[in-house]
């Protein structure tokens, strides 16, 4: 039985639950939910997920929604396919957990309101808070200081290899070079620069790439 | 060798210590003073490059956030003390779910409101009543869809008490508490209850006899 994702392929959060399916060889049917026509806040879709957002997953009976929570879930039912993805001692996975709980609140908080601000609320017509985006890029900025740091000690975030934690940046990385023009804070940093090369060349994201064209 | 738990009086370490405590693990603490900026200090930061708390020291071990310690402790000790995690894997990924929108959804509207109208005179800030207002009505909606789901599930993730409900222990404290609006709480009769529920715990009644918060 196929999964059945609800999102949009352009928003950032099914995308990293796409990509995290790719990497472990899920089959999946992507259904399109329109955001620019509130389709996520209709009753019929509140039903899946009350919170109105975007992704949910229909796995036969088994519904899921919560983007991390979601690629915690089929990394462990699929930990045989790619058991490195989510560590394979405890120990490991639990620094996989640190750093994945990292992107969601320091990296990710920064990147959403720098997208709310320059790209969702001037195309709704609204007047963006530049004070608001200039103070989030300060402190992106520290957080890629941290990030440089860390990954000169190893390959990526959690250790050696690749896991979780650094395939959930890979959405919000993209916005931050492509939509929000803020590139040069990856490609200032030699070892941020040189993992998002790494990390974004990977099969599975450059397929969800070619979903998004 | 015993766990270490920094910064014992705030809210997002008790997290971590009630956990300790439902499985049964013996920790220590060590004070951190975010008041006095102890946080940022050189030393702390080598731990938490962040400078947030907590960080937990277990022999040679050491683990930040509070979410991914309570991950850790509860697959680690999963035979003792009380299983937080469910039985099944689809149980586990409801855990998830509703840690995430812990997180995500209602953490940080609380968090504005416990930031505003507690810290914002002793951290130097305005005390933003506008961002007061807005936190509150973001947070009810979220209450709202709480007292749909606990109107059908006793806890959040199921019939079983984990991870997910544990989480909301400290910040709601703080709502019940010291900020002021018990009433988002108890004008809510499955949310009430629930709270009624996980707040009684011994383990939670533990840490607040324990550990003070940093207005006692």
């Amino acid at each position: 039985m196929v999964v059945k994702v609800y999102g949009s392929i352009r928003a950032a959060c099914p995308q990293r639950v796409l990509a995290c399916l790719l990497e472990f060889g899920v089959d999946f049917e992507l259904i399109n939910v329109d955001l620019d026509s509130n389709e996520h806040k209709q009753p019929e879709f509140l039903q899946k997920q009350p919170f109105g957002q975007v992704p949910v997953i229909e796995d036969g009976d088994f519904r899921l929604f919560e983007s991390r929570a979601i690629m915690r879930y089929y990394a462990r039912k699929y930990a045989d396919r790619n058991p490195k993805l989510y560590g394979t001692t405890l120990d490991e996975k639990a620094l996989v957990d640190q750093w994945l709980e990292v992107e969601a609140h320091h990296f990710n908080d920064m990147v959403y309101t720098i997208v709310l601000q320059k790209l969702v609320i001037p195309k709704m017509g609204g007047k963006p808070d530049l004070a608001l985006v200039q103070n989030c890029e300060k402190k992106l900025e520290k957080v890629f200081d941290i990030y440089e740091q860390q990954l000169s000690k190893n390959r990526y975030l959690a250790g050696d290899c690749f896991t979780l934690a650094d395939l959930s940046h890979l959405p919000g990385i993209r916005y931050l070079i492509n939509e929000a023009e803020l590139g040069h804070m990856v490609k200032e940093k030699k070892n941020v620069n040189s993992w998002w090369c790494d990390i974004s060349n990977r099969v599975a994201w450059k397929k969800v790439m070619q979903l998004m064209e | 060798m015993v766990v270490k738990v920094y910064g014992p009086d705030y809210a997002s370490p008790k997290r971590v210590m009630v956990c300790l405590l439902e499985k049964e693990i013996e920790f220590e603490t060590v004070p951190v003073d975010l008041i006095t900026g102890e946080n940022r200090s050189p030393e702390f930061m080598k731990l938490q490059p962040f400078g947030s708390l907590p960080v937990i020291q277990d022999g040679d071990y050491t683990l930040f956030e509070s979410r991914a310690i309570i991950r850790y402790y509860a697959e680690k000790y999963k035979s003792q003390g009380t299983n937080l995690l469910g039985k099944t894997i689809e149980d586990q990924g409801l855990v998830q779910q509703w840690l995430e929108v812990e997180a995500h959804n209602y953490h940080p509207p609380l968090n504005n409101l416990v930031l505003h109208i507690l810290f914002s005179s002793v951290l130097g800030f305005r005390r933003d009543e506008q961002v007061i207002k807005e936190s509150e009505e973001k947070l009810g909606k979220v209450l709202d869809v709480y007292e749909d789901r606990l109107s059908k599930s006793r806890y959040l993730a199921g019939d079983f008490f984990s991870l997910a409900d544990l989480s909301h222990l400290p910040f709601t404290s703080y709502l019940v508490g010291g900020v002021g609006k018990e009433y988002m709480i108890k004008e809510r009769k499955h949310v009430s209850g629930w709270w009624d529920e996980i707040s009684s715990r011994p383990s939670w009644q533990k840490v607040l006899q324990l550990f003070k918060t940093p207005f006692e």
